[in-house]
């Protein structure tokens, strides 16, 4: 079972040519971070869905979107983040704005929205997230916060996610600003000397953040806080007490970390725990940048258990999968690098990749990483991924939602790296995770069946 | 014998509605070889491709202008000239639905008038229409949006000799309730103009090689000849006139028309069918009457167990009146008839059968899940029938919920879920008795335990609770 190659090799939009190269054949650099081009049917999404991503995992705020319906609608409960109490997050609340709101503007409504939701729920922090037409009608988001976190004693923060004012790398940015409000000064000079961390950029989807939880207490390190699965008003508030920070997600977080070094001198080590060569190596980095005997020790001993136990493991997959082609399509770089990684553990060739919002250093290492011949693309279409998945052979497609029933169509199989999934994929455990769902999609029998007809 | 709320807060908690556009894109994914495009921000479209892709577990390319902060400043009319330009390059469209959004209402975008300039530009002929409708997020739900972009579709239609068709125009329904629909018709030997059709580009089969543009739907031709038609026959009883397409034909071309309810339960059947057979003249064959007797034998086998169902019932207003009726006719009794949309008809379709069996029933409308789920428990509802996002009913008050209607993305299946026409019913009745009896079977023994041996009776389980 593969995608059937198709004799097609110029490009759908030659404006995208930039965007698009074959590594060994082009030798410029990838274009990137840029609109997205009309009508060609972009998988990105808006300001507002980078700053919902970023923000809904905190668990005791109310999430007020200041907009029509349905962008709260469409972001209802939709992610798999899990929390260890407060089940708030979990709601969606709207103003849900009507045409007379757009004539005589939208404050009023929204002050009474939040006077009310703070009435019933208690909430120590709202977050009012604004959306296209609020940008458009003047509705003093600042002001009428302010106004409301004075009257209630509590914070009331804007999250300025207006959807047109950039692309979803925007919403990460809005997302951080109003998480850098929320954050303390640390009480006496400077960090502490704990050996408490911050982690950021992880949204415990399925549990993810416990896992790594787990494998630092196992180390000796406490985690502080973490931004911004299963986090709560006051753990984030505390952030500033931290003596490092470890960034996962760079594209949502990487501003965040260089801020929190800026106004409160912690530093930051990128970190990936996806795949087992990338979590044994940032635990270890972790453990090195402690510099204390005891926690590499115990780092060690974990990640020889560990490594042992997924490793027997993975290579029953590896067995199985060696040779197979995958294309990748995700939001981030940082995702889509540990990928790469994650399938050469397994013996699988990534033929294409690309992502929503890769930044220009994150296409270099993918660039520098991917073999002669791979297609790397940014901000790809419906058009883009089917020609390129075909041309290459593609058995398998790692994406989201909106790609799943594409690549089935194509008759290729499909690996869910989304912010809906059920089951975690971090640590060695979901190594472990990755590589059975690789299996489950590769080698099911249905494929069997998809070649032939009735007779 | 009803009560009546209208829900006015200052906020909407749980939404039991999506918006306009969103609506608007599914009758322009049942006619053939179309595209759509917004005109909006970029996120507009990839957040209702990823709705409904869940929903039918298909490819859905929706297009968009990519609105950014220049356009919404200086107008976006070069973005959607181009978004068109690159749309039409990809996929060769004979039809294009452009649908508007929040932002381009707000900043105030003439779509007629950048379509027509378009066309004219580009030097557009009849190989490719342009349908543009206004659909801004805050003026109304998708149920309205639906309904309009159908009603913009119908306006294609022109004065054509009279013919012997008949125009079949129907709501959201699934791709399988469509086929049946068909199925119907062609049992009935109508011949008949189908608006929408999405029974294959919203479900289409495995087959190779992948078309970005599905084959099927109802074709530009046919819409065309929708005025020379001998009646009629919308499934929209809860649609407002200024939306309806089937007025429209009828205002301007003297189409008769038959506005009935979704053909689901017997009464609703009967109704089609009967119709069909008076336009036509021709009589139901003996194939739909034992479907009939089969249906008939479904409900008395099965109206013990539904008498003890107390329902909640949620969606858009035309299938959850559909729904509702049917429930009636087998004891399933509503409690609570919810929908996020505004309207008063719903609750007019319904007064006569809750007036019937003296049925005690709450009318929600333009409502949120917040409210739906405090008056389902106040109403001591033990089933739920709806979309997926009435999911918190089952999760939080322990109240089953059986899915139907769109959307529904926690399970698999919604585009193959078959309601109507007799056979339709029949599954439709049977997911709700099993639910029911599931319920009961899985509780029962506590619930007598803790009632009868322990004595407890603030212990005992009640209808809908499952702890």
């Amino acid at each position: 079972m593969s995608a059937q190659p198709e004799k097609n090799s110029g490009l759908v939009f030659e404006e995208r040519k930039d965007f698009i190269l074959t590594k060994g054949k082009h030798r410029q650099q990838l274009k990137c971070e840029a609109d997205s081009l009309a009508g060609c049917v972009s998988q990105r999404a808006c300001v507002y869905c980078g700053a919902r991503v970023v923000l809904n995992p905190i668990t005791d705020a109310v999430h007020l979107v200041h907009g029509p319906i349905g962008c709260a609608s469409y972001t209802w409960d939709i992610r798999g983040s899990l929390s260890s109490g407060p089940e708030l997050y979990r709601f969606s609340f709207s103003t849900d704005l009507k045409e007379g709101d757009i004539i005589f503007g939208g404050e009023k409504k929204l002050a009474r929205a939040i006077d009310e939701l703070v009435g019933k729920y208690h909430p120590g922090l709202v977050l009012v997230y604004s959306t296209c037409i609020v940008g458009v009608i003047g509705d003093d988001l600042e002001a009428v916060c302010r106004a409301a976190s004075e009257r209630h004693g509590i914070e009331v923060l804007p999250v300025q996610s207006s959807g047109f004012i950039g692309n979803k790398s925007a919403g990460y940015r809005a997302a951080c600003d109003a998480l850098l409000r929320i954050i303390r000064p640390p009480e006496g000079k400077g960090p502490p000397g704990t050996k408490k961390i911050n982690y950021l950029g992880d949204f415990n989807l399925a549990g993810e953040v416990w896992i790594i939880k787990g494998y630092l207490k196992q180390m000796g390190v406490d985690m502080n806080v973490s931004f911004t699965g299963d986090s709560r008003y006051e753990t984030l508030q505390r952030a500033a007490g931290a003596s490092l920070n470890i960034v996962q997600c760079a594209g949502s977080m990487i501003y965040l970390a260089n801020k929190l070094e800026e106004l409160y001198g912690i530093p930051y080590l990128n970190v990936s725990f996806l795949g087992l060569e990338d979590t044994a190596q940032s635990l270890r980095k972790i453990a090195s940048w402690f510099g204390d005997g005891g926690i590499t020790a115990r780092a060690e001993e974990l990640i020889e258990r560990e490594s042992a136990r997924a490793g027997k493991r993975l290579s029953w997959y590896r067995e199985r999968l060696q040779g197979k082609k995958a294309a990748v399509y995700v939001g981030g770089g940082f995702k889509a690098i540990s990928l790469i990684k994650q399938f050469r553990e397994l013996g699988i060739d990534v033929v294409m990749i690309g992502t929503q919002t890769g930044r220009k250093e994150e296409y270099e290492t993918i660039s520098e990483m991917v073999d002669e011949g791979t297609v790397v693309l940014d901000d790809a279409n419906p058009s883009e991924l089917e020609k390129f998945m075909l041309e290459k052979g593609a058995h398998l497609l790692v994406g989201g939602v909106k790609e799943r029933p594409l690549a089935y169509k194509l008759g290729v199989a499909f690996i869910d790296h989304n912010h809906d999934r059920k089951h975690p994929l971090s640590g060695f455990v979901g190594a472990v995770n990755f590589a059975g769902e690789v299996y489950s999609t590769l080698c099911s029998p249905v494929w069997k069946y998809v070649g032939g007809g009735i007779l | 014998m009803s009560d009546k709320t209208v829900h006015c807060r200052n906020y909407n908690e749980n939404p039991c509605s999506m918006c306009m556009p969103m609506g608007g894109i599914l009758p322009f994914k049942g006619i053939g070889q179309s595209m759509v495009i917004i005109h909006g921000s970029q996120g507009c479209s990839t957040y209702m491709r990823r709705h409904i892709a869940e929903h039918f577990n298909e490819p859905i390319d929706v297009a968009s202008s990519s609105l950014n902060e220049k356009g919404t400043i200086y107008g976006g009319e070069e973005n959607l000239k181009k978004g068109l330009d690159n749309l039409i390059k990809a996929y060769r469209p004979r039809v294009i639905g452009v649908l508007t959004t929040c932002l381009a209402e707000t900043i105030g975008e003439d779509i007629d008038r950048i379509v027509e300039e378009y066309r004219l530009e580009r030097g557009l002929g009849q190989e490719c229409s342009i349908i543009a409708v206004p659909t801004p997020g805050y003026g109304g739900t998708h149920f309205e949006g639906y309904w309009l972009a159908l009603k913009e579709l119908a306006r294609l239609a022109g004065r054509v000799p009279k013919h012997s068709r008949i125009n079949v125009i129907i709501p959201n329904l699934s791709p399988a309730d469509i086929r049946e629909i068909k199925r119907i018709l062609g049992l009935m030997k109508i011949e008949y103009i189908l608006l929408p059709d999405f029974s294959d580009t919203l479900d289409r089969p495995f087959e190779r090689p992948y078309k970005k543009i599905p084959g099927g739907g109802t074709e530009l031709s046919d819409i065309m000849a929708m005025g020379g038609s001998r009646a009629t026959i919308q499934m929209g009883m809860t649609v407002d006139e200024r939306l309806s397409p089937g007025k429209y034909l009828e205002k301007e071309f003297g189409v008769p028309l038959y506005n009935i309810p979704v053909p689901m339960g017997i009464e609703g059947t009967d109704t089609f069918l009967g119709l069909l057979s008076r336009i036509s003249g021709h009589p139901a064959p003996e194939e739909l009457s034992r479907e009939r007797g089969r249906l008939l034998d479904c409900m008395i086998d099965s109206h013990k167990y539904n008498f003890r169902g107390r329902s909640v019932i949620f969606g858009e207003p035309e299938l959850v009146g559909a729904m509702a009726a049917t429930c009636i006719e087998n004891g399933i009794f509503p409690v609570v008839l919810a929908t996020g949309s505004k309207t008063e008809k719903l609750s007019r379709l319904l007064q006569p059968w809750l007036e019937e069996h003296h049925i005690k029933c709450l009318f929600l409308t333009e409502t949120d899940f917040f409210t739906i789920r405090e008056q389902a428990v106040r109403g001591k509802a033990n089933i739920a029938i709806g979309h997926s996002d009435g999911r918190y009913l089952t999760e939080r008050e322990g109240i089953p919920l059986v899915r139907a209607g769109f959307p529904i993305h926690d399970r698999v299946g919604g585009q193959r879920l078959l309601s109507v026409g007799y056979a339709g019913t029949a599954m439709f009745l049977d997911r709700i008795t099993n639910t029911l009896l599931e319920n009961k079977y899985s509780n029962y023994r506590s619930s007598m335990y803790r009632k009868f041996y322990r004595g407890d009776e603030k212990d005992a389980v009640p209808a809908g609770k499952s702890r």
